[in-house]
């Protein structure tokens, strides 16, 4: 028997595919690195600042002690605020852009606008809500502003991650149900809607995790300096994690000695997103039971 | 004879964009009788049943001449609504598309809509089209389960339920069993010959013997035109044009 001419070629294949595999392993591998290494730096600094004191009471002595409370609850207002603006809003927008509007030029120039939207840089948003909410409407620096201003900052994130939802539900499923002789708007709300509800809410994730940590879309719209107080209404200031970490670490008085309280801030700041987003994903899964297709 | 056709096609065009996918079609489907269209793959018999109720709507760029009467009312007739259209004419798909609901809310999702709320007439209208579709007595104790837990055949009687719960007068099937055994397919043809007493069936089917089988009344479709419209015995038996007679005795298609 002569040369197999797949002996090579097989041999060479096998080579390049444990090549490739090796590179996307290492490509996985640095990112958990740089997780991991991140993570682990803000956790080993900041670990010793947390202590029930510091998170049940406001700053003192010119922020050089004491607790981060006014700025975790003015942190969850912001996001639940933000959230509670730009799912509905978000949502319908996608229900439109999928389900009703004719597809042509118009609907294309408004997606390439969202996605456009999506790459503004948080400051001008910042600015934005600046100009419209605190100004023009006269909302003030106050929870409402800028909780809306985060909401217009993740509202593309939710709008795409909605139509890409509402787009995965079959289409098998619009024909039954119009097929029934159901309303085109009682098909949305009560098939595709529901179903496209897990893969919604995981859009919704990744917008509650940027609308808690951004720190310009609030500078000029929300957060207080310093404010021992609770608020008790939408119209006031709030002090922000985020804001209170840049505070900290560029114009408090004493930046090195608040060190310990700057990464036991940012560590509250993660643990934050980390339980918004467990929430979200517990939701998640609980819609999802029974929805398999 | 008027009175015996509950849907009437005159002399009805269709098209894709420029693709002209129906051309001059006219029929009449008679009350209480399984009409079966049959003819080679891209031939317009699914999009004639889509017509039939306005479900070819939901795509965008078709358009529609000549006209179809259903119990005398023009159905693309300015006044008339699609979803009304849809209640009365119901349809079922060649893949099983039941919703992912439990088999008892995939069949009371319709008649929810349309306003049913007592419970106990909720449960009547479940029992009742199970019953129809030959499926009560292998979910009545499991009614609260998904149906994406059923077969694909048990998914098909399913859709054909939920279809029945809205108390339709017509019943379109598109190639419903393509995708099912010959055990289901078997059930499913056994329940089509009983519906047949409350209201009208008009099925597509790839299977000739099928045809044969369930259907009074067969058309034959070929590049979009009918070519011949009969008794099934007749067709089957004795057919008039040539093409007909290639196509059934399997030299083409």
């Amino acid at each position: 028997m002569t040369a197999d001419p797949f002996r090579i070629t097989l041999r060479r294949r096998y080579r390049s595919e444990r090549i490739f595999f090796l590179t996307l392993r290492l490509a996985v591998l640095l990112i958990g690195l740089v997780m991991l290494a991140i993570f682990g730096y803000i956790f080993a600094n900041g670990y010793r600042a947390i202590s029930w004191e510091f998170l049940t009471t406001p700053p003192s002595d010119s922020m050089t002690k004491g607790g981060i409370m006014p700025a975790i609850v003015g942190t969850f207002y912001l996001t639940v605020g933000a959230v509670a603006f730009a799912l509905p809003i978000g949502v319908a927008c996608a229900v439109y852009l999928t389900e009703y509007a004719r597809q042509g030029t118009f609907v294309r120039l408004l997606r390439i606008g969202i996605n456009c939207l999506a790459g503004v840089p948080s400051v001008v948003f910042g600015l934005f809500g600046l100009g419209f909410f605190v100004v023009f409407l006269k909302f003030g620096s106050s929870i409402l502003s800028g909780a809306l201003t985060l909401g217009a900052l993740i509202l593309p994130t939710i709008i795409t991650a909605a139509e890409e939802a509402i787009k995965a539900v079959p289409q098998t499923f619009r024909e039954a149900s119009l097929a029934l002789g159901v309303s085109k708007w009682r098909t949305v709300s009560r098939i595709v809607l529901p179903t496209a509800l897990p893969g919604i809410l995981t859009g919704s994730i990744l917008g509650i995790g940027r609308a808690a940590g951004e720190t310009a879309p609030i500078m000029f719209t929300a957060a207080a300096f310093f404010t021992a107080r609770l608020p008790s209404s939408i119209f006031d200031e709030v002090m922000a994690l985020p804001y209170h970490v840049y505070v900290l670490a560029t114009a408090g008085t004493a930046i090195e000695e608040t060190r310990p309280l700057q990464y036991g801030t940012v560590l509250v700041l993660a643990a934050l997103v980390a339980g918004i987003n467990l929430f979200a994903v517990l939701i998640r899964g609980y819609m999802r039971r029974g929805k398999r297709w | 004879m008027e009175n015996t056709l509950i849907i009437t096609v005159e002399n009805c065009n269709f098209y894709y964009g420029t693709y002209r996918a129906l051309t001059d079609v006219t029929m009449g489907f008679e009350r209480n009788r399984v009409t079966a269209l049959i003819g080679p793959s891209g031939c317009g018999k699914s999009t004639l049943l889509r017509l039939l109720n306005r479900m070819n709507d939901l795509i965008d760029n078709t358009r529609v001449e000549g006209r179809i009467f259903f119990e005398g009312t023009d159905i693309y007739g300015k006044e008339v609504d699609p979803v009304e259209i849809r209640r009365r004419i119901g349809m079922v798909f060649q893949k099983p598309n039941p919703f992912p609901k439990s088999i008892y809310n995939n069949i009371t999702y319709g008649p929810r809509l349309m306003g049913v709320k007592k419970k106990s007439d909720l449960e009547a209208l479940v029992e009742e089209s199970l019953k129809q579709a030959v499926l009560w007595d292998e979910v009545k104790d499991i009614l609260g389960r998904s149906a994406m837990t059923l077969s694909g055949g048990q998914q098909q009687r399913l859709c054909i339920a939920r279809a029945l719960a809205m108390k339709p007068d017509v019943l379109l099937m598109d190639e419903p069993t393509s995708a099912l055994d010959p055990i289901s397919t078997a059930k499913i043809e056994e329940l089509i010959e009983a519906l047949k007493k409350e209201l009208t069936i008009i099925i597509v089917t790839h299977n000739m013997q099928q045809a044969a089988r369930i259907s009074d009344r067969t058309g034959f479709f070929y590049l979009g035109r009918l070519i011949e419209y009969d008794d099934t015995a007749k067709i089957f038996t004795n057919p008039q044009v040539k093409q007909t007679e290639d196509y059934i005795t399997g030299r083409f298609g």
